[in-house]
């Protein structure tokens, strides 16, 4: 209490900080870049390890050999679905009978808020088929679940054929202590989705599904499956989920360790990682890929089946597999027998995942960066914001940005009958409309603004946005690091420099050039810069278009925040900044 | 002044009846700061259906209210929303009538005490006018009606609600001057829960001053009290026997130590609320409704659950106090805390329950945070009507004895 109540001590500090602020803003900016930076190289990454010790050792002898039944139940599926268009139910219900699962089906529907263009869909219907395995002497009080998601651009057909061979297999085993689950979705997510609410009992996006008659017992673990060829080169693994949430790094450790034992190639973000992290080439590499997970984990979007998982506390895990031009493939045998191991060291379990890390960055596949480790970046890049009446513009900002998360959406219908768009455009359009035309409010604030005290007015307000800023930022990292880190790497600069006074344009366009929009279309330029598929000016648009459709719908069929966090929190608080730079 | 009175509540029941009708409802109802184990809806309604299938409310250990609390809902269960709504607009008109006196008496003491010259010369700037003092009653009413915290507790229909209410009136006829009616409210709020206990030594003390304005023999002073006392006794008792047997048990007096089986020696962090009256009341015994103010914030910091909506009827008051604002040392800071730590409240919570990674330390570090925030506010509160106080009796520019200005160190 010396410090709060003393006042000779409190202005000395004060004089000291105000002498120092510019300076410490700087270096404790350029602190953090350099801190996120640093993250690949060896002191701050470290090689992954089992921590769960019921996983620990892998004396498991792998013995599936149904290669054969599985091209030929491939087959069958994608002729059966072929023929019928939609996923071929009672076909797919046959089989897992004559397997020996115990077969349930569940239909689903949703109408989507406007029509989703990049898979072309906009009243969906459709029907989950899964299985159950019940574990021969336990209580089926836990289960795990295999499944593969089949859209109707993605069939999937090798994936169906090696889960009902894995099926098959499975079921002439004794040693199963929970229950395994075979399901097969309809219109990949958004069956995925149907399942788990139903499973689960809640009804978290407005899903009409019809209840599910059979379950299995609290799921341990999941893993999603994606096979479109009979042979691959190399299996990929994607752990990016909804809302940056990841699975137990364990589960990562097990894929890992079981394409070690069977000599199968496993990849990261497609691409196989580097074994020398002495040199500079390896960090270099770590270093991409390391952006290249921030970049998935600040979209929010679940990468695949797995991500909607992790939400209901079910550690899971996709699987791709990849063909490519390498020369030496591997058939379907050596992936169920991957598969075979990962799911006989699930049974081993005792309790669910707990032992090793739910928040980490990786550089590679075998390489990872903790939270305790990465946390002080964006640490430093918030300190820089936390040193440096207004009721009308907070007010007026957030009814922008208010604007901004609930009218297009609303009143899509009203711009389809008044300009010649389709519905999805005139959403991105809206959208696009009204952050613009947040952008000429200051001069129409000023007007409610009174003048008495026009300096002190611009600074209290500065001093309140932020706050703002800080604040949002920082609840934002504790959740999901990538996005946290991202947005403070472009808005903290900008915005700890926004006053009235000085070079006005300059700071206008540097504003606006890290303002959330922008920061989006960086990074989607920046996203296709890492996967070494560069983007010209016109195609970046028409995917940061697309994105931004995109992200609308995925916070109406998924809950994912994005959206709502930089239309309701981020994008007002940028107004408040805009409205710094342009007080009179 | 009753146009922007109806239009303040107006505005407010908009609101209120916006958020009961929104989704956001259910998620409110099951916050953890907003409803505790003793003011949950949940258990009301559970403790009314176990009352309708002729069961015991009090067995099972969930329902943790007053019989009180039983017989209001059983008639008024099916308005429930509209009865919260009402006990919300109840307290704030109770306040604003209360703190319309109470400027009344202030400005009459200050006159009086200006007649006998106990000021010093220097002090005009410290002296409170009829005209700045015009709008504080609203304002009182404005800040208790759309706070945050109190929006969110009527829409969880948390009973804190109900227990405000009651210590609302209780404040307004203390203020008025009626002990018999001031009893009654002071026994149902000490009856829901018993921090409000410590309210009557306040009470107590603005009635005896009051009556002292005006003459009265010390004979008259002394029953005064004992009324107060026997009153407060009866009432008491009479709401347990005639309430105390719905179904033939006995019902167990409604302590802490005997429903919730905590640890005997968490029993000191309880009597904490009870420890500072005696303190406040002797530093405080001239200013009984500023003690009053510091005490609910004493009971909303130290009470066992405490939650929002206690917050919230304490910093109804700040508006009476805001002529302190100039002595307030810290107040950017706490404010800063204060929101920090209720922002991050509902994402810690997230982290720990569902993301699986954070643990109940960092969320109980934040309700640590938040209490030393409050603490931190109310002294700071208390330092500075000491401050003015002393400034007013010695004069506002104290020079040390070499004639520099002097720094008052608060020992």
């Amino acid at each position: 209490m010396g410090l709060l109540s003393d006042p000779v001590r409190r202005r000395a500090l004060a004089r000291l900080v105000l002498r120092l602020n510019a300076p410490l803003c700087v270096l404790s900016y350029v602190a953090g870049i350099a801190w996120f930076l640093a993250l690949v190289f060896p002191p701050l990454t470290q090689r992954t390890y089992m921590s769960e010790n019921a996983m620990g050792s892998t004396m498991v002898e792998e013995q599936f050999a149904g290669g054969d039944r599985a091209r030929a139940f491939a087959r069958d599926f994608a002729a059966h679905r072929k023929k019928s268009g939609a996923l071929p139910v009672a076909w797919l219900e046959r089989t897992m009978r004559s397997v020996g699962l115990e077969v349930y089906t569940q239909s689903f529907s949703r109408k989507l808020p406007f029509p989703d263009e990049t898979h072309e869909r906009y009243m969906v219907s459709g029907t989950n088929v899964y299985g159950i395995l019940r574990a021969p002497r336990a209580a089926s009080t836990e289960s795990l679940v295999l499944t593969v998601p089949c859209g109707s651009d993605s069939t999937n057909s090798q994936a169906v054929g090696l889960l009902l061979a894995l099926a098959a297999h499975f079921r002439g085993q004794i040693y199963w202590a929970k229950d395994i689950v075979f399901l097969v979705t309809e219109h990949d997510l958004l069956g995925t989705e149907a399942w788990l609410e139903a499973y689960h009992d809640v009804n978290v996006t407005g899903m009409q599904s019809s209840p599910l008659q059979g379950r299995a017992g609290a799921i341990q673990a999941a893993v999603a499956l994606e096979l479109s060829s009979d042979v691959v080169t190399s299996l990929d693994v994607a752990v990016e989920g909804l809302n940056g949430q990841l699975p137990n790094l364990d589960l990562l450790n097990l894929f890992q360790t079981f394409c070690q034992k069977g000599g199968l190639l496993c990849t990261l973000q497609g691409k196989l990682q580097p074994e020398d992290w002495t040199s500079l080439d390896g960090p270099l590499q770590g270093l991409q890929t390391l952006l290249l997970m921030v970049l998935r984990q600040a979209s929010g979007r679940p990468h695949g089946s797995h991500g909607l998982f992790l939400r209901y506390r079910v550690e899971a895990l996709t699987l791709r597999g990849i063909n490519s031009f390498r020369q030496y493939k591997y058939d379907l045998v050596a992936v169920g027998k991957a598969l075979e191991g990962m799911f006989r060291k699930l049974n081993h379990l005792l309790e669910r995942l707990h032992q090793s890390f739910f928040l980490y960055l990786l550089p590679g596949l075998s390489r990872f960066v903790s939270i305790g480790l990465y946390m002080p970046a964006v640490g430093f890049l918030l300190l820089g914001v936390g040193l440096a009446s207004l009721v009308a513009p907070l007010l007026i900002s957030q009814a922008m940005g208010l604007a901004l998360y609930v009218l297009p959406v609303l009143g899509q219908h009203v711009a389809t009958q008044h300009f010649p768009v389709a519905e999805a455009e005139a959403v991105v359009l809206t959208l696009l409309a009204i952050y613009a035309a947040g952008l000429a409010l200051p001069h129409n604030t000023h007007r409610v603004v009174s003048t008495q005290a026009p300096d002190r007015g611009w600074m209290a307000l500065k001093l309140v946005a932020l706050i703002y800023l800080a604040l949002q930022l920082g609840c934002i990292a504790l959740t999901n690091f990538s996005l946290g880190f991202l947005l403070a790497t472009t808005m903290v600069p900008t915005a700890a420099l926004a006053k009235p006074h000085g070079p006005r344009t300059l700071y206008a366009a540097l504003l606006v050039l890290t303002s959330p929009a922008a920061t989006l279309l960086g990074s989607l330029f920046l996203w296709r810069e890492l996967q070494e598929a560069p983007l010209s000016l016109a195609e970046g648009w028409q995917l940061f278009l697309a994105a931004l459709a995109q992200g609308v719908l995925e916070h109406h069929t998924y809950g994912a925040l994005l959206f709502p966090l930089l239309s309701l929190g981020l994008y007002p608080c940028w107004l408040l900044f805009w409205n710094v730079l342009f007080w009179k | 002044m009753a146009a922007p009175l109806v239009l303040v509540l107006v505005v407010a029941v908009t609101v209120r009846a916006a958020l009961f009708r929104s989704s956001l409802a259910e998620f409110i109802s099951e916050r953890v700061e907003v409803v505790s184990p003793l003011s949950s809806w949940k258990r009301v309604v559970e403790g009314l259906s176990l009352l309708d299938l002729g069961v015991s409310p009090y067995s099972g250990a969930v329902f943790h209210e007053t019989p009180l609390i039983i017989y209001l809902f059983h008639f008024l269960i099916d308005y429930a929303e509209l009865v919260f709504m009402i006990t919300d607009a109840l307290t704030a008109i109770a306040l604003y009538f209360a703190i319309q006196d109470f400027n009344k008496v202030v400005f009459k003491k200050q006159k009086l005490l200006l007649e006998l010259d106990q000021y010093a010369p220097d002090v005009a700037e410290l002296i409170r006018t009829p005209m700045e003092m015009r709008y504080i009653p609203l304002k009182v009413a404005l800040f208790y009606l759309l706070n945050p915290y109190t929006i969110l507790s009527c829409v969880a229909k948390s009973t804190c609600a109900i227990n405000n209410t009651l210590i609302a009136f209780f404040i307004l006829t203390t203020i008025k001057g009626s002990a018999f009616l001031s009893a009654i409210f002071l026994a149902l709020a000490t009856y829901q829960s018993l921090y409000p206990l410590t309210l009557f030594v306040p009470g107590l003390l603005y009635l005896l001053q009051t009556r002292h304005i005006n003459p009265n023999s010390a004979a008259a002073v002394h029953t005064c009290e004992n009324e107060e006392q026997s009153l407060l006794d009866l009432f008491l008792g009479v709401c347990h026997d005639v309430c105390g047997k719905p179904s033939g048990n006995h019902l167990p007096l409604l302590l802490p130590s005997q429903l919730l089986g905590f640890h005997p020696r968490s029993l000191w962090l309880y009597i904490n609320v009870f420890f500072y009256t005696i303190p406040l009341a002797i530093k405080l015994k001239e200013h009984p409704i500023f003690f009053m103010f510091i005490q609910i914030a004493v009971i909303a910091i130290f009470k066992s659950y405490p939650t929002v909506g206690d917050v919230a009827l304490y910093m109804a008051f700040f508006p009476v106090w805001n002529h302190l604002y100039r002595f307030l040392r810290n107040i950017f800071v706490l404010t800063c805390i204060i929101i920090v730590c209720s922002l991050l409240f509902p994402v810690l919570w997230h982290l720990w329950i569902y993301a699986g990674s954070a643990n109940s330390n960092f969320f109980y570090a934040i309700t640590l945070t938040f209490n030393v925030g409050q603490i931190l506010l109310i002294s700071d509160y208390f330092y500075a009507f000491l401050r003015r106080e002393y400034y007013l009796t010695h004069g506002l520019y104290l020079t040390a004895k070499d004639g520099t200005e002097a720094m008052l160190v608060l020992k």
